[in-house]
This record gives structure tokens, C-alpha cells and sequence, in this order.
């Protein structure tokens, strides 16, 4: 990306040039979630102003039209995500939802005690938690592929792990925590060798990663809109047709049925039966919008751009005194995680705050992350397309400032 | 605009730095852990309480500079404190933290009344306080700040 469009792809960021403590908002918390382009937003007010309209059970215009916005949103998400067919692409609420989906609906259909369900060490705990109560209420056991010292999977590991138990993996496409980009495709192929299914987490990837659902294999794959520059409060799940038919439904209610007696109700068809109740319209016609936003920008021209700001960055980070990199895999999407001698995170993100740098310290609901590195907490600033090298200078013109009031 | 001087004062450097009271407490009789969750900072606060009378107070685990040197300074504090006056104590503080008038003069607790402009690290300032609160019920569960 050269300067010019990088400026006229900040210019449609409106909140990007408002400022936080009488500084200019420098924005590193991106993988937590991005800002929003006019195209999102106004899309999302042109919905409300034009549109509105419940989806699916009116016979009116504006129920028609409004209708034919949501689902247009599922044809771009399933072109997106190069899905085979546009039932294969359900709404929910994000990344969260469509694994607590399927851990419910699929889990609690296949799995017997004494199956397994395999993840790795570097899940968010949105892709644990889930399947911690799947496993209690199955009597199924969970393994977890061990990391390594760079942040990437142990080699053999899951080789090792994988037997005619496991039933599924679950994987993060990029680690939250550490940035790594994890071998999905030779994971799904090692997977599928034993019989398991693979879930990919891709909330961190869809927005730096060109995604092909059928060149990858995967049965499932989730992520949310909030994370790719379009609204909060909505997502997809990809999932496999034949996988999804064959899957009772997680929710009742409206739209997810065809005919409801007391007797007997029998379900709508894919995709509605598993869409219960009114969907966030507006979110899906902004996720629509925001997927048109990052293909007209196009994904390799955000993954080169922000490559090159990592690499700037971990070169900043490598030659600062006392500043040690959690996550330093050859393969990583734009996340830089770090600890500074003797300066808890925390710390940190107060004094850069006052800078108008905004990143997340914490443990990034990345617990089993933390504890293998021994530690609490760590300060993450992660990159989006419109972010600077002049913003990396200000992260790093912040670090100084912390060392300086914090070491003397 | 907060001044981050208001809240990283010289003496919370040096409670961070060197904080009092920190290590074991073998002859305790009272201890609790208490857990931040957001931040993943975890404290645990030991006591030596006789006749109703807190006699010594100390502390281990990992925080960020606030909750280090609010640890330092509650420890300090709380020697010769009945276990009424500590829970006036904490009930003063949290006044403070939360930009109210404490009823009652904090002494060395008053630099940490930067605190309160900047409301997303109160529970950092809180948490020995919460742990303390555990401690004196000699609740044996960790306690959370959320
Ligand atoms: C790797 C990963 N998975 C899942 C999630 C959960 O996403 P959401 O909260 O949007 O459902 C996140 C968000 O932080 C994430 O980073």
C-alpha cells in the first residue's frame, strides 16, 4: 500500500481522527476489534432509513426488500469464505455463538463418553469453554495440543494426539495472543485422517487471510463481523451441508421451523433452522458492507501492508532495551505481544492511553496462553490496514516514556 | 485531562519498586487469594489477628504498580487496627478510589486518591482491600474483583 491510498483509506475512518487526551487517537487494539469505514456505517443507516422491516414474513415492500439485504449479506459471506453453496453460511451473533453452536447441536448429537475433543494450547477461551461443557455434559474428554517456545504448536504433537477417539479439533487459524498463523490445512488433513472433524477459529484471520473454506477442507469455520471492520453483535459459522443438515437445531423459535403443532413441529431448512428468532438485520447488511470494503481494498494488499508494519515493529521491539516478544513464529498475522522488565501491562496500557495509544494488556482471554509463558499478563498491539509507521513510532516514543517514569 | 502524575506519584514508584510487608507469614491465622480477572493479577494476603487486633499483615503475588503499592501501603496500614477500624478503613478508601470524601483521614492512603481519574483501575487499587475483606471472614476461596 503506498502513502497515497493508505491516507484515503484513513479518511474513511471517521473515529480515526478524533483525539484521546488531547493527543491523536493512535489505534493498536485491533485485534480486539477494528473501527468501522463510512461504507459500513452508512450502509447500516440506509438499512434503518430505507429498509427496515422484519425478514422472512412479510409481504410487503419494505419486509421484501429487507429480506433481500440479509440474504445478499449471506451470498457475500459465502463468496467471501468461497463456501460451495449459500446454506452453508449461518447468522449468529460471532465467533462465540457459532462455536457454542456447534459444540450444542453437533457435540451433543455425536459425542459418547470416552471420545475426545483436541485443541491446542493457543485457543481463545471462546474455543474452550464451550467444548468444557460439552465434555461434562457427554462424558467426552478434552486434549490439548502443547505449544512451544515461539508460540507454535509442538511438532508431532498432534499427530501423536490424533486416534480413532478424536472427533474433532479445534483450532485457532491465528492466535489472538501470540499472532501465530497456525498450519491449518495440514492440520485438517492430519484431522481427517483419523476420522475427526476440524473446526477453525478464524476471528483473527478473515481480516488478514484470504480464506477458502473448500481449498482448506474444514468443516467448520466462525468468525465475527466486529473483527473485519463491520458491525458488533453479528457473525457466521461455515459449516459443511451435509454436517449441517444432519444437525438438530440449537435454538427454537420463529423462522427456525416449517409447521409447529403442539403435536410436532418440523424445522425450516438450511440455513433457517438454525436462525431462531429476529436476526441482527442491520449487523448482516453491515458485514455485507465491510466484506465489499476489505475485497475493494483487497486482502493481499492488507496482509503485505501489514506485514510490513510488524516487521518495522519487531525490529523496534528487538533493539528495545528490556522488551521481550510473546509469539515469535517465522508465520504471523499482525499481533505484537510483549512484557517489559519490571512494568506490569497494565501499566503500560495507562501510560500509552495518555499518549492517545490505545492496545490491550491483559491475558487476552487466552488463560492456558499465559500460564505456559509463566505469566499474567501481556501488552498486545495489533495492526489494521489503515495503521502507520508513524503510529509503530508512537507505540514504541510511549514504551520509552513508560521506561523512563517507571525505571527512572 | 487526568495527569498520569496524579496517579503514578514517586511513592507508589517506590512501594512498586520495594514494597512492604511482601513474603510469607508463617504464624498466620487468617490468609485469602484474591484474583483480578481482568488483568490476571493475583494477591495473597496473610494475617496474624489477635484478640480482634490485626498484629501483622503480608503479602505475595504479581500486580501492576498500583495494586503492588496499594497492597504495600494497606499492610502498612492495617498493624494495630482493630478488625472494625480496617473495615473503615476500606470503606474510607473506597470512597477515595471512587472520587467521594472519605469519612475518615486515610494518612498515607491519600496517594493513591489519583485512582480516581482513572476509573478502569480502581479494581486494581481495590484488590487487597476485597482480599483483605476475605481474609477477616477467613473465607479460604479466592475472591474476585469482578
Ligand atoms: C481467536 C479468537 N476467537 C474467538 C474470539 C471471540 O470473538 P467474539 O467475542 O467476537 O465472539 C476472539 C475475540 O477476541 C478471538 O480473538
Amino acid at each position: 500500500m503506498n502513502e497515497h491510498s493508505l491516507a484515503d483509506w484513513r479518511a474513511q475512518f471517521p473515529i480515526l481522527s478524533r483525539q484521546v487526551h488531547g493527543k491523536p487517537l493512535v489505534y493498536l487494539d485491533n485485534a480486539a476489534t477494528t473501527q468501522k469505514p463510512q461504507a459500513v456505517l452508512q450502509a447500516e443507516r440506509y438499512y434503518y432509513e430505507q429498509l427496515n422491516a422484519n425478514i422472512h414474513r412479510g409481504v410487503h415492500a419494505l419486509s421484501q426488500e429487507a429480506t433481500d439485504a440479509f440474504e445478499l449479506a449471506r451470498d457475500k459471506i459465502q463468496h467471501f469464505l468461497h463456501a460451495a453453496h449459500r446454506e452453508e453460511i449461518i447468522f449468529t451473533r460471532g465467533a462465540t455463538e457459532s462455536i457454542n453452536l456447534v459444540a450444542h447441536s453437533w457435540g451433543r448429537s455425536h459425542l459418547q463418553p470416552g471420545d475426545e475433543i483436541l485443541l491446542t494450547e493457543m485457543e481463545h477461551h471462546a474455543n474452550i469453554v464451550p467444548w468444557q461443557i460439552l465434555c461434562e455434559a457427554t462424558g467426552a474428554q478434552l486434549k490439548v495440543v502443547p505449544i512451544d517456545a515461539r508460540g507454535g504448536l509442538v511438532a508431532g504433537a498432534l499427530q501423536s494426539l490424533l486416534t480413532h477417539k478424536t472427533k474433532l479439533v479445534g483450532v485457532t487459524h491465528v492466535s489472538n495472543a501470540l499472532g501465530t498463523i497456525n498450519p491449518v490445512a495440514e492440520i485438517i488433513r492430519q484431522a481427517h485422517a483419523v476420522g475427526a472433524l476440524v473446526l477453525v477459529d478464524g476471528a483473527q484471520a478473515v481480516a488478514h487471510l484470504a480464506v477458502d473454506v473448500q481449498a482448506l477442507d474444514c468443516d467448520f469455520y466462525v468468525f465475527s463481523s466486529h473483527k473485519l471492520y463491520g458491525p458488533t453483535g453479528i457473525g457466521a459459522l461455515y459449516g459443511k451441508r451435509s454436517l449441517l443438515q444432519d444437525m438438530p437445531p440449537y435454538q427454537g423459535g420463529g423462522d427456525m421451523i416449517s409447521q409447529v403443532t403442539f403435536a410436532k413441529t418440523t424445522y425450516n431448512q438450511l440455513p433457517y433452522k438454525f436462525e431462531a428468532g429476529t436476526p441482527h438485520i442491520a449487523g448482516a447488511v453491515g458485514l455485507g458492507a465491510a466484506i465489499d470494503f476489505v475485497q475493494a481494498v483487497g486482502l493481499e494488499r492488507i496482509a503485505a501492508h501489514e506485514e510490513h508494519l510488524l516487521s518495522y515493529a519487531t525490529e523496534q521491539a528487538l533493539q528495545f532495551d528490556g522488551l521481550t516478544l510473546i509469539g515469535t513464529m517465522p508465520e504471523k498475522a499482525g499481533i505484537l505481544s510483549f512484557v517489559l522488565k519490571g512494568v506490569h501491562p497494565h501499566d503500560i496500557g495507562t501510560i500509552l492511553d495518555n499518549e492517545g495509544v490505545a492496545i490491550r494488556t491483559g491475558h487476552h482471554c487466552a488463560m492456558p496462553v499465559m500460564d505456559h509463558y509463566d505469566l499474567a499478563a501481556t501488552a498486545r498491539a495489533s495492526f489494521a490496514l489503515y495503521n502507520t509507521p508513524e503510529e509503530v513510532d508512537a507505540l514504541f516514543h510511549g514504551l520509552r516514556r513508560v521506561q523512563k517514569l517507571f525505571l527512572g | 485531562m487526568s495527569d498520569l502524575r496524579d496517579l503514578y506519584q514517586e511513592v507508589i514508584f517506590d512501594h512498586n519498586r520495594h514494597p512492604h510487608n511482601f513474603g510469607p507469614l508463617p504464624h498466620a491465622n487468617r490468609h485469602a487469594d484474591g484474583f483480578n480477572p481482568l488483568c490476571g493479577d493475583r494477591l495473597t494476603l496473610r494475617l496474624l489477628v489477635e484478640n480482634g487486633v490485626i498484629q501483622e499483615a503480608r503479602f505475595e503475588g504479581a500486580g501492576c504498580a498500583i495494586s503492588t503499592a496499594s497492597a504495600s501501603l494497606m499492610t502498612d496500614a492495617l498493624k494495630g487496627k482493630t478488625e472494625a477500624e480496617a473495615h473503615q478503613l476500606f470503606a474510607g478508601f473506597h470512597q477515595m478510589v471512587m472520587g467521594e470524601p472519605p469519612a475518615i483521614d486515610l494518612g498515607k492512603l491519600a496517594v493513591l486518591a489519583g485512582v480516581q481519574e482513572f476509573p478502569a483501575r480502581v479494581k486494581c487499587a481495590t484488590l487487597a482491600w476485597h482480599t483483605l475483606t476475605a481474609a477477616l471472614k477467613n473465607e479460604t476461596t479466592a475472591v474476585s474483583t469482578e
